[in-house]
């Protein structure tokens, strides 16, 4: 089974629920789309992710309403660095999305979406504590895996995989 | 009067991180539950703020069993990153290897036969009663019935021994290869499977007299640690502890894998929101999930069980004795891996816990960029907080029962 070549034209891609949807509220918020191995990516801009999450979620046709995972990709030398993830879920529809937003490596700082669904939370902690990336409006950013002490975020790619000696 | 400072200085209600706790006016007390707790199902630590018997606020705190799996995996290649899988949710090995395996698998564009599909659903059912036997016989056991935790490792001791047959061991399996499965399975292993499905359904029948119609364990688990349909998806919960909400959604049916259109199973689905719905749940899912074993041995198909890929798969050691071009190959995936087209992509599969998600990033090279795992239990761990406020300490346990967390998952 060959791959099919991956899809970037938003014009093919405008039949999707998120993407439509996202269109009609702004049309200038997805800056980039792919739609490779059947799934579909979006790109937005950082300012914006609480607002587009908001709406995806409160969607009348396809309500994006579940979280279902929240993590980040360091591509570490090129800028902009960090890339954080959302995996969206529709739970009526079945519909899936992936939103993605680009950060600076000099100050990695995103809005945060627990106020559009709470379990967020944990997500963020975790993307905080393992990458450094910070989440503005966060009730409670702080480490979760690595202890409050610890100095470094361990998942990001100039972290030595043995740790600092 | 004096003020001390708090042992917790936040729980993650979104409070001021500076307060302080008069005690001599302050009528809460902060508990600490964990991490060696025994109903805490591992290394769990809660913290709790309790007015009397009553809980005000809890806040779990993880991070205990925290491994690193994901940075390991980032230096690994493709294939050796199926032992680690195991390792996350040690009570469902296969579940894990099989999330994994299909991410990569999807990458690839590879395709596998019916043989090893058929078998990794065989096998991902038999993990399913597995970790549900555990988790029902530990639960049991948390509210005061310990005569069913005897009962269920009995059983689990049996499908123990099929993953031992398969793989060569009980509970670290990797039996899941990219590209198919790691061996054939042995001679006389679908008769003793057969033998065990045929009987388990009794089995079912003796935990369900032990505790279904139980006064005691009904008093303990009904209308207990509710939580409603809003919540639960708010608050991300997945798999048993969303569905005993009420909200009808399993992976296997809406987005199959590895062949699952060919399985005709329901999906039990409660309304409650409580303890005893996610019990009810469960043991409905041990029942369909042994007729779909009967259903994966009616059917099994004929072939090989592993992909026709030679630079992915590992040769036979038959024919790498006698091929100089299998040797090639073997020698060339052991030593530099094999490349995976750029890319990336986000599998989801229905664990015996809920939604378990692999995220899988490519660069193109040998190794993976980045493998982000989704795990069940971390999602479900934060509907904790909000199922026990106003609840009871000694419902605490059986609301961590209920959601059947295994902290491998949670803290990776």
């Amino acid at each position: 089974m060959a791959l099919a070549p991956a899809i970037t034209n938003i014009e093919e891609l405008k039949a999707h629920p998120a993407l439509a949807r996202l269109l009609e509220w702004n049309p200038a918020v997805p800056q980039s789309v792919k739609f490779d191995r059947d799934e579909l990516t979006i790109w937005v801009q950082k300012e914006t992710i609480r607002e587009v999450c908001a709406i995806l979620r409160d969607s009348p046709d396809c309500p994006f309403n579940y979280l279902a995972d929240l993590t980040c990709v360091d591509w570490y030398p090129s800028e902009p660095r960090f890339e954080v993830v959302y995996h969206l879920l529709s739970i009526p529809t079945k519909e899936r999305v992936r939103l993605k937003a680009r950060l600076d490596g000099s100050s990695p700082v995103i809005e945060s979406v627990t106020s559009v669904w709470p379990s967020a939370n944990f997500y963020e902690r975790e993307v905080f504590d393992l990458f450094g990336v910070r989440f503005t409006g966060h009730p409670n950013l702080k480490r979760i895996m690595m202890p409050d002490d610890w100095e470094g975020h361990p998942l990001r790619k100039d972290y030595p995989v043995e740790g600092y000696r | 009067m004096t003020q001390f400072p708090t042992v917790v200085d936040d729980l993650g209600t979104g409070q001021s991180s500076e307060r302080s706790i008069d005690r001599s006016v302050d009528s809460t007390m902060i508990l600490n539950m964990g991490p060696q707790h025994p109903s805490t199902h591992g290394v769990l630590r809660l913290v709790l703020e309790i007015d009397g018997e009553t809980i005000v606020r809890m806040k779990p705190e993880i991070g205990y069993l925290h491994t690193g799996i994901e940075k390991t995996c980032e230096a690994k290649f493709y294939q050796q990153v199926v032992p680690l899988t195991d390792r996350i949710d040690y009570l469902c090995p296969m579940t894990n290897n099989l999330a994994y395996c299909l991410a990569v698998e999807k990458l690839l564009g590879l395709e596998i036969p019916p043989k090893a599909q058929w078998m990794r659903v065989l096998m991902n059912e038999l993990t399913r009663i597995n970790s549900h036997l555990v988790w029902l016989g530990t639960h049991a056991m948390d509210l005061g019935a310990m005569t069913v935790f005897l009962y269920c490792f009995r059983e689990r001791e049996d499908v123990l021994r099929f993953f031992e047959m398969v793989s060569g061991q009980r509970m670290m399996t990797s039996y899941f290869r990219i590209g198919g499965l790691a061996l054939e399975p042995p001679l006389g292993f679908f008769e003793k499977v057969k033998k065990f499905a045929d009987r388990f359904p009794g089995n079912v029948d003796e935990y369900e007299n032990l505790l279904t119609g139980n006064p005691i364990f009904m008093m303990r688990t009904k209308g207990v640690a509710h939580l409603s349909a809003e919540d639960a998806i708010a608050m991300g919960a997945c798999g048993p502890t969303l569905r005993g909400s009420g909200i009808d959604i399993d992976l296997r049916r809406d987005a199959p894998y590895s062949g699952y259109e060919n399985f005709n199973f329901k999906v039990p689905v409660r309304t409650e929101g409580d303890v005893f719905a996610r019990y009810l749940c469960r043991v409905a899912e041990l029942r369909e999930s042994i007729a779909m074993v009967q259903q994966a041995l009616a059917g099994m198909p004929e072939g090989p069980v592993k992909a026709d890929a030679p630079k992915v798969v590992l040769p036979d050691r038959e024919k790498m004795k006698t091929q100089m071009e299998a040797l090639i190959y073997h020698f060339k995936i052991i030593t530099e891996g094999f490349a995976v087209p750029a890319g990336e992509v986000y599998q989801a599969i229905e664990s015996p816990r809920g939604e378990m998600g692999y995220y899988i990033v490519s660069d193109g090279t040998a190794k993976p960029y980045r493998v982000h795992m989704r795990g069940p239990s971390y999602a479900n761990l934060q509907t904790l907080s909000k199922m026990c406020e106003g609840q009871l300490i000694a419902d605490v346990v059986a609301a961590i029962g209920s959601i059947d967390v295994v902290l491998g998952d949670i803290d990776r």
